[in-house]
C-alpha cells in the first residue's frame, strides 16, 4: 500500500468470520449443516439501519473489495476504485458490506474447507452452489448484522445475478439495486466457454478427480488454462491491441515456440499468479453457479413475469465493447422491467475494456453510479 | 427554475398522474417537472452525459437509440408520447411517427417550421441554406437533417390517418401573434401538435 492512506481510502481492514450453525438447504438438494461466511464492512450502519449496501463479487473476486489489509499489500481490494470516502459508493455515508460466497476459496466455507463430517477437505464433494443459493446465505449475514433492508444490492458480472437475484427472491428486502454488466442467462457461446475451462482443469493429470489436495499437488496447468481463457474472452480485441498489440518481449522473433510476444508473457504471468491464489474447485463451483443462472425458467421463460414482483428501483449498466455480457442482454433486463412499469435507469457506457470494463474507473461510468449512490443516500437520511 | 416555453405548453396538455414517455429527454427537465404533478414515466436519450443531471432529478432515463423506433415498449403502454425539437433529427421520421403512435394514446410533436419566411427569403434572396434562431447550424454540421413545413407535417398526419387534437403555433420567443394565427405556415417558428391515432 502507499505509504501513507489516501484521503479517498478504507485504508487498513480486516475481515470478520462468521460461523453459522443453522443449516442451509441448498437448490441441489443437499444442505449445509453449518458454515463460515468471511466479510468486511466498510463505513458505519446508521442508527435506523437504513444505510447498508451489498457488494456481490464475481467469478474471481472475494470479501476484499476494498482498502488494504496489511501496510505491505501492493494491491488495494478489488473494486477499491468505487468504495471509499468520497468515492462513487461513499463510505462516509454507507455501511457497506462485501463477503466472500460459499464454495469460495478466500475464508468462507468451500471445497478448500474441512467437512466436519468426515474431517477431510470438502473438494469436490462440495455441493454445488447457485446464485439463489448465495443470496440465502447473504441473507443469513444479513440478519446477523441487524439490516432488514438494504439501501442498494450492487454486482457486476457473476455479482450482478446476484443483485437480481436478491430482487427477485427477497423483493422487500433492497430498495435498490445496481445490475452492471449482466446477463439475465447466460448464451450457449458463454456456456460453450465455461466448458472449455472446466475441461482445461479437469484433464490435468494433477487434478485427481478433484481431490488434489489429498495428493498435495494443484492442478496449475489447467487452472491456468482456465484463467487465461477467461481473461482473454473478458477483455475486448481493442483493448489487447491497445495494451499489447504485436510488441516482443525481445525485441526480435526467434523463431522457436517460445514466449516472444508481450501478450504471450502477460497470459503466462496472469495464470501463474492465478493458480497460487484460486482454488480449481471454486473455479468449476463458479463457473457451474454461472451456467446455471437463469431465473425465468420458473416462471415460463418470461423474464418480465420474473421481475413482475421486484421492488426495488434499478440501476442497470452495460458497456459497449463487453461482448461475453453484451449490452444486448442488459437491453433485455431494462425491456422486462419497463415492460411492466418499474423504475428502471439504463446506460450503455463506451467503454474498450471489454466485460472487465466493469471494474474499471471509467470516467463515465462512475459519475453514473456515483450520482444514483447519492440520490439513494439522500433517502436514507430522509 | 423556470421551464422553456415549449416545455411549459406541453406540460399545460397533460393532465396529472399522467404515464409518459418523453423521447429525447435531455436532461430530465421536463420529465422533473411533470413528477410534481404526479405524472410518471421514462426518459429516453442517446447521450448518457446527461445521465448524471437525470438521476439527480430523479427521473427514469433509459438510454435508447430513436431511430431504432420504440420496440421496448408495448402498444397504447403511455398516456402520452413526447418528441420535443427532434422530429428533424431523426433518420427515418415517419417511422418514429408510427411508433410514437402506437405506443402513445395520445402525441405531443414539436418542430421547428422550416416555412418560416426567415428560411424562404434566405433560400429565395440569399440563395444559401437558412440559418436562424431555431436552425442555428450550417448545413454541413446540422443534425437537423429531416426539416419539414407544417404543411409537410399536416400532410404526412392526414396520409397516416394521425388526428390533430390541438396545435399551438408560435414565434421563436414562443409568443402567438396576429402573423402566426393567420398564416402559421408563414409566421410559425416552433410548432407543437398533440395527436393521436384515428380509431
Amino acid at each position: 500500500m502507499p505509504e501513507t492512506v489516501p484521503a479517498d481510502s478504507v485504508g487498513l481492514v480486516t475481515p470478520t468470520l462468521l460461523h453459522i450453525d443453522s443449516p442451509l438447504l441448498l437448490d441441489c438438494g443437499r444442505t449445509l449443516p453449518s458454515y463460515d461466511l468471511i466479510y468486511e464492512t466498510y463505513g458505519e450502519l446508521n442508527q435506523a439501519a437504513s444505510n447498508a449496501v451489498l457488494i456481490c463479487h464475481a467469478l474471481s473476486g472475494d470479501h476484499h473489495a476494498a482498502g488494504y489489509h496489511s501496510a505491505d499489500d501492493k494491491k488495494p481490494g478489488w473494486w477499491d476504485s468505487a468504495i471509499g470516502p468520497g468515492k462513487a459508493i461513499d463510505t462516509n455515508k454507507f455501511f457497506v458490506v462485501c463477503l466472500n460466497n460459499l464454495g469460495g476459496c478466500k475464508g468462507s466455507t468451500g471445497p478448500t474447507s474441512l467437512n466436519p463430517e468426515t474431517g477431510k477437505y470438502y473438494g469436490p464433494d462440495f455441493p454445488i452452489i447457485t446464485v439463489a443459493d448465495w443470496v440465502r446465505s447473504q441473507a443469513v449475514l444479513a440478519d446477523h448484522l441487524k439490516v432488514q433492508q438494504w439501501a442498494a444490492v450492487v454486482g457486476g458480472s457473476l455479482g450482478a445475478m446476484q443483485s437480481m437475484q436478491w430482487a427477485i427472491s427477497l423483493p422487500e428486502r433492497l430498495r435498490h439495486v445496481l445490475i452492471i454488466a449482466a446477463a439475465s442467462k447466460l448464451s450457449a457461446q458463454n456456456i460453450a466457454f465455461n466448458e472449455v475451462a472446466r475441461t482445461a482443469i479437469k484433464s490435468d493429470p494433477n487434478f485427481h478427480e478433484g481431490y488434489y489436495a489429498e495428493h498435495n499437488t494443484l492442478p496449475r496447468q489447467g487452472l491456468g488454462l482456465a484463467r487465461m481463457l477467461g481473461h482473454i474472452t473478458y477483455l475486448s480485441d481493442e483493448a489487447m491491441g491497445e495494451k499489447f498489440g504485436r510488441k516482443l518481449r525481445n525485441g526480435t522473433i526467434n523463431y522457436g515456440y517460445d514466449i516472444e510476444f508481450q501478450i504471450e508473457s502477460y497470459l503466462q504471468y496472469q495464470s501463474s499468479s492465478f493458480v497460487e491464489r484460486f482454488d480449481a474447485n471454486t473455479y468449476l463451483l463458479m463457473t457451474k453457479a454461472l451456467d446455471y443462472f437463469d431465473p425465468a425458467q420458473a416462471f415460463n421463460h418470461d423474464l418480465a413475469a420474473t421481475l413482475a414482483n421486484i421492488q426495488a428501483r434499478s440501476l442497470v449498466i452495460s458497456f459497449t465493447s463487453d461482448w461475453r455480457f453484451s449490452p444486448a442482454r442488459s437491453q433485455e433486463i431494462v425491456n422486462a422491467l419497463l415492460s411492466t412499469g418499474k423504475d428502471v435507469t439504463y446506460a450503455e457506457i463506451e467503454a474498450h475494456q471489454g466485460h472487465d470494463a466493469f471494474l474499471m474507473p471509467i470516467p463515465r461510468y462512475m459519475e453514473i453510479v456515483q450520482t444514483y449512490m447519492q440520490h439513494v443516500a439522500t433517502e436514507c437520511q430522509s | 427554475m423556470s421551464l422553456r416555453i415549449d416545455l411549459q405548453i406541453i406540460s399545460d396538455w397533460i393532465p396529472d398522474g399522467a404515464r409518459v414517455l418523453d423521447l429525447g429527454c435531455d436532461n430530465g427537465i421536463l420529465l422533473k417537472h411533470l413528477q410534481q404533478r404526479g405524472i410518471t414515466g421514462y426518459g429516453l436519450e442517446i447521450d448518457n452525459s446527461k445521465f448524471a443531471a437525470c438521476i439527480e432529478a430523479g427521473v427514469n432515463v433509459i438510454q435508447a437509440d430513436l431511430d431504432q423506433g420504440l420496440p421496448q415498449f408495448a402498444d397504447q403502454s403511455f398516456d402520452f408520447v413526447i418528441l420535443s425539437q427532434t422530429l428533424q433529427a431523426i433518420n427515418h421520421p415517419d417511422f418514429l411517427l408510427d411508433e410514437i403512435v402506437r405506443v402513445g394514446k395520445q402525441a405531443i410533436i414539436g418542430f421547428p417550421n422550416f416555412g418560416h419566411w426567415q428560411c424562404r427569403w434566405q433560400l429565395t434572396f440569399g440563395g444559401r441554406m437558412p440559418v436562424s434562431k431555431t436552425l442555428p447550424n450550417a448545413w454541413f454540421n446540422t443534425p437537423n437533417i429531416h426539416l419539414c413545413t407544417i404543411k409537410d407535417f399536416e400532410k404526412i398526419c392526414t396520409s397516416k390517418q394521425i388526428d390533430i387534437q390541438q396545435r399551438s403555433i408560435v414565434n421563436h420567443a414562443h409568443k402567438d401573434t396576429l402573423g402566426t394565427k393567420l398564416l402559421p405556415n408563414l409566421f410559425g417558428q416552433t410548432a407543437l401538435y398533440q395527436l393521436n391515432k384515428s380509431s
